[in-house]
């Protein structure tokens, strides 16, 4: 019996893994996120931009090389590790050398050893990992690997540019600091300590702690101790849930200084936070959206709303990716050697539509690009988020930012 | 000082919103045997029609009519799904809930997507109604409070004053002794999980805009309304409510107040190792209560069924 | 104003409740397990065709995948040995298996011990970690069954999956702690580089527990857990102590569910916080009932189904979820005997040598009805697209059929489908049901 059904089983299954398998000329991305479950709508967005920018700045223009196309492929990881390896094998036997994920440090540190182990024990199948939101610095310190580029800033680089901006602003004197209990909120909280002492030794860290991730239901009493504590500002690396509830929480209370987050925007944030956040929230990130930083930023954010009126580009560094791999592979002049394709990406200059350039460091595979602040609020916003009539706009930009910051990455290179 | 008060009341909050949805549960488990699994998804059904509702009529018609619908369809589910794995026994049927815990969270995001809903508090309510010493506590958490304790005398007075609730009370303990008597024992048991559900659905709608609407708004209640009812003891009604407020204070001052566990240790006599950073228990020393405030039921619920396993306020085991 | 007090008795019915009382008679709702015996010829068959499916599926994916089916197979018999065997229900029974897991990755780390042990025998210690752990918290969980017990499953789980994020040290966060299986000392020549070899590996350790589980269930323990199962008073008059035979059960279970762990550490050479945390946990309670808990082998086919329905099933649509869920409350309701149970079903039939008479009704029933559901995932799966895809993105692929799902016409194929599909179902039923009932009847010519 139980042979009969297995068998039945396995051949399904293989049916279902052959028939994906069909065509070969493409170039294929194998996008690694969350589809289904509660992150899912942050990972279906990612995919719908991912998908997009292949389109419009790839096939548009007849491809790559002698006409090849680039085609995106989602993958459900579930955002469980495990799920992330299982799709990793699936997708690497169709095929594919190209890895983008984002959604989770903890699954991206778990896809970049399975990629580090994988191109070692495997030399003819060989995949690159290009991350393009997971920001635990250690991806890019302790655990960075040749087959490992980061397109996104990490922690410590937004903090570097987050606290700048506070040292400027003598207005802050007392400064909370809450987060997730884990290791992006972990590392949040040392880079604002370590940074804040350095910039400015006159503020007073008045409070700094850590709540359990994705379990609070009411986050009133840790709002009623930011208050009551006398905080001029806080900073928070929360980012879902755990953003909204602690921001809406925080502005009920009566608090009306600046709230610095790294996850504010998009997904039903913008919209949740509308009115009440206006003059409060504010955000760290790469890529300008508004006031548009190019005529093709324009178009293409025009273009991505055309097709997709519900969603918003809240992750400017996806089409940086997509540019600068198709770059690599016309540089490298193959889209299968990936050896040649990571050579091509490190030390790349890349011009961004979305303002200045990004520059892909050669010691550590980390991304280094202007950051803006940004405020949420529905004044000078051409581009609007979540259908609402609110949005991002850049307040202060940080040219190039954390550009000669130390990295304890050993490159080893094959 | 000032602060104790307004824990007080954000408790106080917390406790009677989870005394909603625990009151439900306790009343069908008591009557039926089923521990449902799937109640916080009533819940959760509660803001996304009242949602759907206030976009419609406004809030208002959503808190009158959602909670009617959530109660109809729990009604539909005990008529149509457990009356039917009844036969089967008692672990069928909670795990035939828990199969519909999950179904309704799929469901929710196949009709309304995976984002957060934008359901907020009606404009009438959104203002600060005081303020004690700088914090300010909204109006609309007033409004809960009043509705919750209004249910619970609407609840008390109907199973003990009226002659429906005399009914289901010697249907709870007789069920046999009450068909004899010529009263419709099944039409009993759909209407009290009718009920059950609406209550839940109700804590949904005035929850929703505080708390939020998204697909996992069920899930992060889910377990801790379970925990709820066997601390308070199953099947007691004053036990959920008791509980429900030891767990909206107990939570509520562990987060606002930085109790250290190294503190706590030394205080006992224990003294802190020296190279703690390299110790294995460091994480153990460093702990905080606000980052344990959301598993501190689960450990007093622990103890209780080790020590008390009947609950606070429960007269019998299981 | 005493609410609570009339309902100090139970009702006689709902006492008996707390135990599994469906009708074991009828295979299909049956859910106790242990009164069959198998033979040794299906273990040595299923070794058999498990040592050379590598011949027919050689690319590593399904290599992968069939790894992740034995390691949830060994998970769920171990689970079924509570569930189906002992009568107890466990809502975190995730963390015997995470706590074996973590510890073998640990022992991976220890590179100087590691060097000196083959790779085979790690998950020994996955057990014995899953089984200390047992252990401890059987101390005082298996006291009593029924209710206290799930409730106490559940209270520990959610601790010890709470504590993966903050005791560092040992959980490693939510980034997990991995290694590298390949230090370990080569096992004639073999370092487990390669999927196939680790596939090996897997399936060795599947076939070992698979039949010391089955073995376990046949000692007087496992004969006892059922009885204490049924009838704890009874069990307790001949002699038996109920709470320790639910003790020894459960650090069994443990145990098992341990290697599950150390063969999810050495497949996968990382763990997280997702091996211990409730949602796995609620999986393999899934997993197990899907499949029967009934029969000895009932997990193994709910491990299967399972894995390819998230796994596979996951490639193809999004709404895999919606599926699984619709299949689980289906089988609860219907079929609470699982898969296995439906297949059981069948056996009275084979025996009175009817079964053949079954066939063509089957035909005229199944197969319509499938074409109807199929015709139904369409139209789910087309009103799924029309409201959340993208505004310009009107074509969608279905069965290798490409469409505007803004148009009428593929909306009524697919209703008509359905509505055909299941019509014939439901009219050829009867027919069905009279074949069942013949063929289930001994006597007669057939």
């Amino acid at each position: 019996m139980k042979n009969i059904t297995k068998l039945g089983a396995v051949s399904a299954l293989s049916l279902v893994l052959g028939a994906s398998a069909a065509f070969a000329e493409n170039i294929k991305v194998a996008f690694i996120d969350p589809l289904s479950g509660p992150f899912a709508s942050t990972g279906t967005n990612g995919l719908h931009q991912f998908e997009f920018a292949a389109d419009y700045m790839v096939n548009e223009k007849g491809g790559l090389l002698d006409g090849q196309m680039m085609e995106v492929i989602g993958f459900d990881n579930k955002i469980s590790p495990k799920e992330s390896l299982i799709q990793l094998q699936v997708a690497i036997d169709q095929g594919v050398r190209f890895i983008v994920q984002g959604n989770s440090s903890g699954v991206a540190n778990a896809l970049t050893e399975a990629v580090d182990k994988h191109n070692r024990r495997n030399p003819d199948s060989r995949v690159l990992f290009l991350n393009y939101a997971a920001v635990d610095p250690a991806l890019t310190n302790d655990k960075c690997n040749f087959w490992h580029f980061r397109f996104d800033a990490n922690a410590d680089i937004k903090m570097d540019a987050l606290t700048d901006v506070i040292a400027e602003n003598d207005s802050i004197n007392k400064v909370y600091i809450i987060g997730q209990d884990y290791s992006f909120g972990k590392s949040v909280s040392a880079a604002a300590n370590k940074m804040l002492g350095e910039k400015r030794a006159d503020i007073e860290i008045v409070g700094d702690e850590l709540h359990p991730i994705g379990k609070v239901k009411d986050f009133t009493p840790y709002a009623r101790k930011i208050v009551a504590s006398g905080a001029d500002a806080v900073i928070t690396g929360n980012w879902g849930a755990d953003m909204l509830g602690l921001g809406k929480s925080i502005i009920e209370n009566g608090f009306t200084g600046p709230i610095y987050t790294y996850y504010a925007a998009g997904s039903g944030i913008t919209a949740a936070f509308g009115e009440s956040g206006k003059g409060i929230i504010r955000l760290v990130g790469e890529g300008q959206i508004n006031p548009p930083a190019s005529q093709e930023a324009s178009d293409y954010y025009n273009a991505y709303k055309a097709k997709y009126p519900d969603g918003n580009i809240d992750q400017s560094r996806i089409s940086n990716t997509i540019g600068m791999l198709a770059k690599a592979i016309s540089e490298a002049g193959t889209a299968d050697d990936v050896v040649a394709i990571a050579n091509a990406l490190e030390g790349m200059e890349y011009e961004t539509m979305w303002g200045g350039k990004v520059f892909m460091r050669p010691q550590d595979h980390q991304a280094i690009q202007d950051m803006h602040i940004n405020a949420h609020t529905n004044e000078g916003v051409t581009f609007t988020y979540d259908n609402s009539d609110y949005g991002v706009v850049t307040e202060s930009t940080v040219v190039m930012a954390s550009m000669d910051s130390p990295t304890t990455c050993e490159m080893k290179r094959p | 000082m000032d602060l104790i008060l307004v824990n007080l009341i954000d408790g106080l909050v917390t406790g009677l919103l989870l005394f909603m949805l625990s009151a439900g549960l306790t009343l069908i488990f008591s009557m039926m045997g089923v521990l449902n699994f799937a109640h916080a998804s009533f819940y959760m059904l509660g803001a996304y029609f009242a949602y759907q509702i206030s976009i419609a009529v406004g809030f208002w018609m959503g808190l009158l009519i959602a909670p009617l619908i959530v109660g109809v369809l729990g009604a539909g589910v005990e008529r149509y799904g457990l009356r039917r794995v009844h036969q089967y026994g008692h672990v069928p049927e909670l795990i035939f809930t828990f199969g519909l815990a999950l179904l309704i969270e799929e469901l929710v995001q196949f009709i309304w997507g995976k984002n957060q809903m934008p359901y907020s508090v009606p404009e009438v309510l959104n203002f600060t109604a005081f303020a004690i010493s700088g914090n300010s506590i909204p109006a609309y958490k007033i409004f809960m409070i009043f509705i919750s304790i209004a249910i619970f005398i609407g609840l008390l007075y109907v199973l003990t004053k009226t002659r429906v609730g005399m009914i289901i009370q010697a249907a709870l303990s007789y069920p046999r002794t009450v068909e004899a008597l010529g009263h419709n024992v099944p039409l009993i048991f759909m209407g009290v999980f009718g009920v059950g559900t609406a209550l839940a659905g109700l804590a949904g709608v005035i929850a929703g805009p505080v708390l939020g609407t998204f697909p996992g708004m069920a899930f992060v209640l889910g377990s801790i309304v379970f925990v709820t009812i066997v601390i308070g003891g199953l099947g007691s009604l004053w036990g959920a409510l008791v509980a429900s407020l030891l767990i909206g204070w107990i939570t509520t001052f562990a987060k606002s107040y930085n109790i250290e566990m190294e503190d706590l240790l030394n205080a006992i006599g224990i003294s802190t190792p020296e190279n703690l950073s390299d110790s294995v228990f460091r994480d153990f020393w460093s702990l905080t209560s606000p980052q344990i405030a959301d598993i501190l039921p689960y450990i007093l619920m622990v103890l209780i069924l080790i020590f008390r396993p009947a609950g606070l306020f429960g007269k019998r085991q299981s | 104003m005493t609410v609570s007090d009339p309902k100090h008795d139970v009702p006689e019915g709902a006492r008996e409740q707390d135990q599994i009382t469906t009708d074991p008679a009828k295979a299909s709702e049956r859910m106790r397990a242990g009164s069959m015996t198998l033979t040794l010829a299906p273990w040595v068959i299923a070794t058999v065709v498990l040592v050379f499916l590598p011949m027919f599926f050689t690319n590593n994916s399904a290599l992968t995948i069939m790894n992740q089916m034995s390691i949830t197979i060994v998970f769920a018999l171990a689970y079924n040995m509570l569930l189906g065997q002992g009568g107890m229900l466990s809502f975190g029974h995730a963390v015997y298996a995470g706590v074996g897991g973590f510890a073998c990755m640990h022992i991976m780390n220890m590179s100087d011990f590691f060097e000196t042990i083959p790779l085979v025998i790690l998950p020994v210690f996955g057990g014995l970690f899953g089984m200390g752990l047992a252990m401890i918290v059987g101390s005082f969980s298996t006291r009593s069954a029924g209710t206290v017990f799930a409730m106490i499953s559940l209270g520990v789980g959610e601790l010890i999956a709470a504590c993966s994020v903050i005791i560092v040290a040992f959980f490693g966060g939510e980034e997990g702690i991995s290694g590298d299986r390949t230090y370990a000392q080569p096992f004639f020549g073999v370092e487990f580089l390669q999927q196939i070899e680790v596939y090996y590996l897997t399936i060795a350790w599947l076939v070992i527990s698979a039949a010391l589980m089955y073995l376990w269930s046949r000692t007087p323990v496992g004969r006892m857990a059922n009885a204490v199962r049924d009838n704890p008073e009874r069990a307790q008059f001949l002699g038996y102590s109920a709470r320790w035979v639910r003790y020894y059960s459960f650090i069994a279970s443990g145990f098992f569910a341990g290697v599950a762990g150390g063969l999810f550490a050495i497949n996968y050479e990382i763990l997280t916080e997702e091996n211990l945390n409730t949602a796995s946990s609620g999986v393999i309670l899934l997993v197990t009932f899907l499949g029967g808990v009934g029969f000895f082998f009932g997990p193994i086919i709910g491990a299967i189904a399972f894995t390819l329905l998230q796994t596979v099933l996951s490639l193809s649509t999004e709404l895999w979820a919606f599926y699984a869920g619709t299949l689980f409350v289906a089988t609860v309701m219907f079929f609470p005997g699982g898969l296995a149970g439906l297949i059981m079903m069948h056996v009275p039939a084979f025996k009175l040598g009817k079964a053949s008479g079954l066939v063509m009704p089957y035909i005229k029933t199944l197969l319509p009805a499938a074409i109807g559901l199929l015709g139904l995932a369409a139209l789910v799966e087309m009103t799924f697209h029309f409201r959340h895809a993208a505004t310009g993105d009107v074509e969608m692929t279905l069965f290798w059929t490409t469409f505007n799902s803004h148009e009428i016409l593929p909306w009524i194929i697919a209703g008509a489908v359905t509505v055909i599909g299941l019509g014939i179902a439901k009219t050829t039923a009867p027919a069905l049901k009279e074949a069942w009932n013949e063929a289930n009847t001994a006597g007669g010519a057939s």
